[in-house]
């Protein structure tokens, strides 16, 4: 939907490189990523187990676990760096610029704190408001997600309410200050299928209204059909296909997201056979030279065995394939 | 078609007792509570089809299936494999034990990691005394390895060295060792990538075509039932509401929550098919609604529903559907 646009991106990402130093070896988890988030824009960020599409999150909000280090690259909040702020300025940024969505709500809020305290806790922490009007701005928070007498619920703990409602304080919780960019990593994994679609429905409404920009990163590509105006796929932490929803969902161009893509089972028809991709994603000790995905692909040529493609235009969208090199 | 069924399920029933432990219950003079799990469920599996059950979490489909294989013991209730009945104090005769196997979500844990590959799949074999000697065994892993897309020269190595798609490979190596032919798969993909998702389900495909094998298949995933199952029975809080045909189910669902579900299922093939996000959520179970348990989210519900337990009458659970009530 969004074009690149001539605003400012919410968020960059320039040639960012995630490495983690172990007894093993430098070992290179995000190999390159570049991409962006114009305001109001979703980004849908998909890939398998190992693709590094959570990686990409943590380095944004600067919760990389160590031994893992921004080696080099960007990383852009409105224009402005954010990868080598201090500790403390980055700590301000994450909950008042970014909010974050995890897959589990119990890990985002803590037991033994009423939903309320919490709320108003974070709500004060970043706005300038008394206790009662932060108080007064929670509970329409919680009516805004759907969480019926927000009133009465605002002083309940968080075992108290179900999955689905807890992923909706969660949802409220990152939208409390008013955030540019919300970073939602599997928010509806946990979630039986009638409840995700509640939830995404309430992201996607809430996101809209306060144009806040979302990256949203999921291996179910349900999620993303639905949700996002942009995809990016991921495989062996680079990025190697990213273009608008329908392009990428309908006709995917990398011979891996066209695998992916056939990979899934449909609802509304029965193929003979599911389209099947041989081998599994490499591990990060041995990602193959050249193109991470030849040793898989169905129409490997000598080039991709020894340099590595990069993102280029095709169509809509971007794709890292000598194929369509070759083709423009 | 007067063909017997393989699988047979009538009236199964589980209830689990979630009291507090005995003095803690008298000391707060709180009664003992029951959790009823599964609750009148009947199907049966013809020879060499795919039988599915589907439903959210807590609806009770894996309470059915391990009551099924006999690994829990059933409150009440039927069970038979090729008109053999499960017998609830000694479970399947040994000869039709051989012919009963499982297949579980997580590769991780249902492969004992100090064993090697070779040993995991020669088990069933010596349990039931099916290869003569070791070099028989041998030959007979090697074929079972080869069968499932593995190397022979694999029997040697550990669970830790594969990845979760090989090891589910070898779990289903190992189900087939002892000659199953029926065979109970418990969310068999649900741990694994959609890319090493689809390699499981088409190889488990292939393996039932050539080798006959009956499933029991359950999952929570709507898309993944719809390419595997030949029948699919929906459940809803420990109750079956609607059994039909695959085609039959997907082209013309009839009970409402049957409905509700595939409604809230992603459209990825992005048709606009306009979507309805469902109400409410799954009640708990330890004190479950009135009736038909799924009144309280139903959009059909009346006063009827809130007392009655719909019967299951021709495929369907449902009070409206029988009435013809519409919305």
């Amino acid at each position: 939907m969004t074009p690149e646009s001539v605003k400012t991106p919410v968020l960059e990402l320039r040639n960012l490189v995630v490495e983690f130093v172990t007894r093993h070896g430098t070992l290179r988890a995000l190999d390159g990523i570049s991409l962006s988030i114009a305001p109001g824009e979703v980004l849908g960020v998909v890939g398998e187990s190992g693709a590094g599409k959570s990686l990409t999150g943590a380095a944004v909000i600067g919760l990389l676990e160590p031994p893992g280090r921004i080696a080099s690259g960007e990383v852009l909040l409105a224009g402005q760096r954010i990868d080598q702020l201090p500790m403390e300025e980055l700590r301000h940024i994450r909950g008042k610029r970014i909010g974050t969505i995890f897959q589990d709500p119990l890990t985002s809020l803590d037991p033994l704190y009423r939903v309320g305290e919490q709320l108003i806790e974070t709500i004060r922490t970043h706005l300038p408001v008394t206790e009662q009007e932060a108080r007064e701005r929670a509970i329409a928070l919680l009516a805004e997600v759907g969480i019926p007498a927000p009133e009465k619920r605002i002083d309940g703990y968080p075992h108290e309410f179900s999955g689905g409602m807890r992923q909706r304080v969660v949802i409220a919780l990152a939208l409390a200050a008013e955030p540019e960019l919300i970073i939602a990593d599997e928010p509806t994994t946990a979630l039986d299928v009638s409840v995700q679609a509640q939830i995404i429905a309430v992201l996607k409404k809430l996101c809209r209204e306060r144009g806040t920009a979302v990256m949203l990163i999921t291996h179910d590509m349900g999620v993303i059909a639905e949700t996002a105006d942009r995809v990016a796929v991921m495989y062996a932490g680079r990025v190697i296909e990213i273009g608008p929803v329908r392009d990428v969902v309908k006709s995917p161009k990398h011979p891996y997201a066209k695998g992916l893509m056939g990979s899934i089972p449909a609802l509304d028809e029965r193929p003979e056979r599911l389209l099947q991709i041989e081998g599994s994603m490499p591990r990060l000790t041995a990602i193959p030279e050249g193109c991470a995905f030849h040793p898989r692909c169905p129409h490997v040529i000598p080039k991709c065995h020894e340099s590595r493609p990069v993102l280029e235009h095709v169509g809509a969208g971007q794709v890292a394939c000598f194929l369509h090199e070759v083709r423009s | 078609m007067t063909m017997k069924p393989m699988v047979s399920v009538t009236n199964a029933r589980k209830v689990f007792d979630v009291s507090q432990p005995w003095l803690e219950r008298v000391l707060s003079g709180q009664d003992k509570q029951m959790l009823v799990a599964v609750d009148d469920v009947s199907f049966t599996i013809k020879k060499g089809e795919t039988f599915a059950l589907v439903g959210e979490s807590g609806s009770g489909k894996s309470t059915v299936a391990r009551m099924v294989t006999g690994l829990l013991p059933a409150s009440g209730g039927k069970f038979s494999i090729d008109e053999v009945a499960l017998d609830p104090k000694h479970g399947y005769p040994l000869s039709l034990r051989r012919r009963l196997q499982m297949i579980f979500q997580d590769p991780y844990a249902s492969l004992d990691p100090r064993w090697r590959v070779g040993q995991i799949i020669a088990e069933p074999m010596k349990a039931f005394g099916l290869a003569r000697n070791e070099d028989e065994e041998r030959a007979r892993v090697s074929r079972l390895l080869t069968l499932v897309g593995l190397d022979p020269a694999d029997a040697i190595k550990f669970p830790h060295q594969f990845s979760g798609g090989q090891r589910q490979r070898i779990a289903i190596a190992r189900a087939l060792a002892s000659d199953a032919d029926v065979i109970v798969c418990d969310e068999p993909t649900s741990a694994l990538d959609v890319s090493v998702q689809a390699q499981i389900l088409n190889l488990m495909k292939d393996l039932q075509r050539d080798l006959s094998l009956t499933l029991l298949f359950i999952s929570h995933n709507l898309a993944v039932v719809r390419y595997m199952a030949d029948v699919i029975g929906v459940m809803y809080l420990g109750r079956l509401v609607e059994v039909a045909r695959v085609e039959t189910l997907f082209a013309q669902p009839r009970h409402p929550y049957t409905r509700m579900l595939l409604d809230a299922v992603p459209d990825l093939a992005m048709t606009g098919r306009s979507r309805q996000p469902v109400q409410g959520e799954v009640p708990n179970p330890i004190s479950p609604p009135s009736g038909c348990t799924f009144h309280p989210r139903c959009p059909l519900a009346n006063a009827r529903c809130q007392k009655e337990i719909p019967l299951m009458i021709d495929g369907v659970a449902c009070h409206a559907v029988q009435e013809g009530r519409k919305a």
